[in-house]
């Protein structure tokens, strides 16, 4: 076993994970995973050893992400940005559910939507979201059950009435409102 | 028979797989006779394969390359053990300072030491001697030993990796422990010897290796049986040497050498795999 390697077989999920939390802008959401590599080496120390690399990695770009939303660093963007680009080409029927699934996940809260690709995409165990993100266990289930149920929401009158909702945000933000918060306001 | 009621978290950890086989088939029971929950439980199944369908793609992306070596690009080893500069090294005694600045003291120490701790970091947070961590001290002590050694081009150990079993033989009837060097070689490192040195309170050992460019590096061990309680791995750097260190079964492992991080975890992992095989 190589740490080195270790770390860097995690890159591509860090990677996916941030673009969720960013929103797709891939250039910002590559800059995150860099910082995040960055702290896990300095702070490598407090990973326990033989633990699972994963819930660490991923819990250490959630907290950098939050300072940086904080700090109000992240750049606004347009809600419409959501857009993962599924890189296969699919079927007509399947591109009508990824677009559903992308315009839901866009109206998801944040950190419902942390909860639910972490146990979802990621397949962490619930104990592992939780120390990832830093929340008790009970959070993680009542952000797991009301970001599903949303999703289900969302997924059944899609796409006409998501679209109403959703107006694009431009130009940068001022004050300490991160744009994630301005989006959850206009989400509700 | 008894059950406890279904829950919702039951009924999510239904969705992810992860109930015990006996709480499934008691789910299953439960949702048999609730087609509206049996209905949530399956859309929720579906969601998750629509999101992993959604979002797998990104796996199979090439990876930029920038983000392949982010330590070696951006090597910010700011790690330092601050306490560990308030070790007492050579009998020296230290005197605290006001605010508990330490500072140490070397008596009658050779001229390679005294250059050495100029190379030292400062101390950036007071903190008394007494508040390092055995691991900090072992880790400093270890960093002090390569320091002092491994430059020595005449004499850098003590019996000679040709009479590695004298060495072995030696060496683990002084510290009462059975020792052996790990082999480095897959890591590209070969053993040029050992020696004995003096620890805080008993002997310990320092093993030398070097790679193919002549590059020293150190395994210090010590066997000091002092309440040690086992670590995680811990970085430090201490001027232009960097430790790797970790207490196992109260035996305390540090390795040194002037090599970037990811090189040490390599060959630290490399070490800590031999003494536990798996």
């Amino acid at each position: 076993m190589n740490l080195d390697a270790e770390i860097e077989a995690c890159i591509p999920r860090l990677r996916r994970y941030a673009r969720v939390l960013l929103g797709g802008q891939h250039a910002s959401a590559d800059d995150l995973v860099q910082d995040t590599l960055e702290r896990a080496w300095r702070k490598i120390h407090f990973w326990r050893w033989g633990s699972d690399l994963r819930p660490w990695l991923f819990g250490i770009m959630h907290n950098l992400h939050v300072d940086q939303c904080r700090r109000g660093q992240i750049p606004t963007q347009s809600l419409d940005d959501l857009d993962f680009e599924a890189s296969v080409a699919p079927s007509q029927d399947d591109m009508l559910i990824a677009r559903n699934l992308q315009d839901a996940l866009r109206h998801l809260p944040r950190e419902q939507r942390t909860v639910v690709l972490l146990v979802a995409v990621e397949q962490l165990s619930y104990q592992d979201v939780a120390r990832s993100l830093d929340i008790p266990l009970g959070t993680v289930m009542s952000r797991l059950s009301r970001g599903r149920a949303r999703l289900r929401e969302l997924m059944d009158d899609c796409p006409q009435t998501s679209g109403q909702t959703s107006g694009p945000i431009s130009g940068p933000i001022s004050g300490q409102t991160s744009p994630v918060a301005i989006s959850m306001k206009i989400i509700k | 028979m008894n059950r406890s009621p279904i829950s919702e978290t039951d009924l999510h950890a239904y969705v992810d797989n992860q109930l015990s086989s006996a709480r499934r088939a008691e789910v299953e029971a439960f949702l048999a006779a609730r087609p509206e929950e049996a209905a949530r439980v399956a859309a929720y199944r579906r969601q998750n394969q629509q999101l992993q369908d959604l979002l797998d793609p990104v796996l199979d992306e090439a990876i930029p390359p920038h983000l392949q070596q982010p330590s070696r690009v951006a090597p910010r080893l700011n790690l330092r053990f601050a306490a560990v500069v308030t070790w007492v090294f050579v009998g020296g005694i230290v005197g605290s300072v006001a605010g508990g600045v330490v500072g140490w003291q070397l008596r009658g120490s050779p001229p390679m030491l005294a250059q050495m701790s100029s190379q030292m970091p400062r101390v950036t947070e007071p903190l008394g001697a007494q508040q390092a961590t055995v691991g900090e001290r072992l880790a400093w002590r270890a960093a002090v030993a390569h320091a002092v050694y491994s430059p020595d081009t005449r004499r850098p150990v003590e019996i000679g990796a040709d009479q590695e079993d004298q060495l072995v033989a030696w060496l683990s009837k002084r510290l009462g422990v059975k020792l052996k060097p790990p082999s480095l070689k897959a890591q590209g490192y070969e053993l040029i010897g050992g020696r004995l040195l003096p620890g805080s309170e008993g002997p310990v050992a320092q093993f030398m290796y070097h790679d193919a460019k002549g590059k020293r590096l150190t395994l210090y061990v010590s066997g000091e049986r002092q309440d040690k309680q086992d670590t995680a791995f811990h970085f430090a750097t201490e001027g232009p040497i960097g430790v790797f260190y970790w207490i196992d079964n109260g035996m305390g492992y540090a390795i040194s050498a002037g090599s970037n991080k990811n090189e040490l975890a390599r060959v630290a992992l490399a070490v800590y795999n031999q003494i536990n095989p798996k």
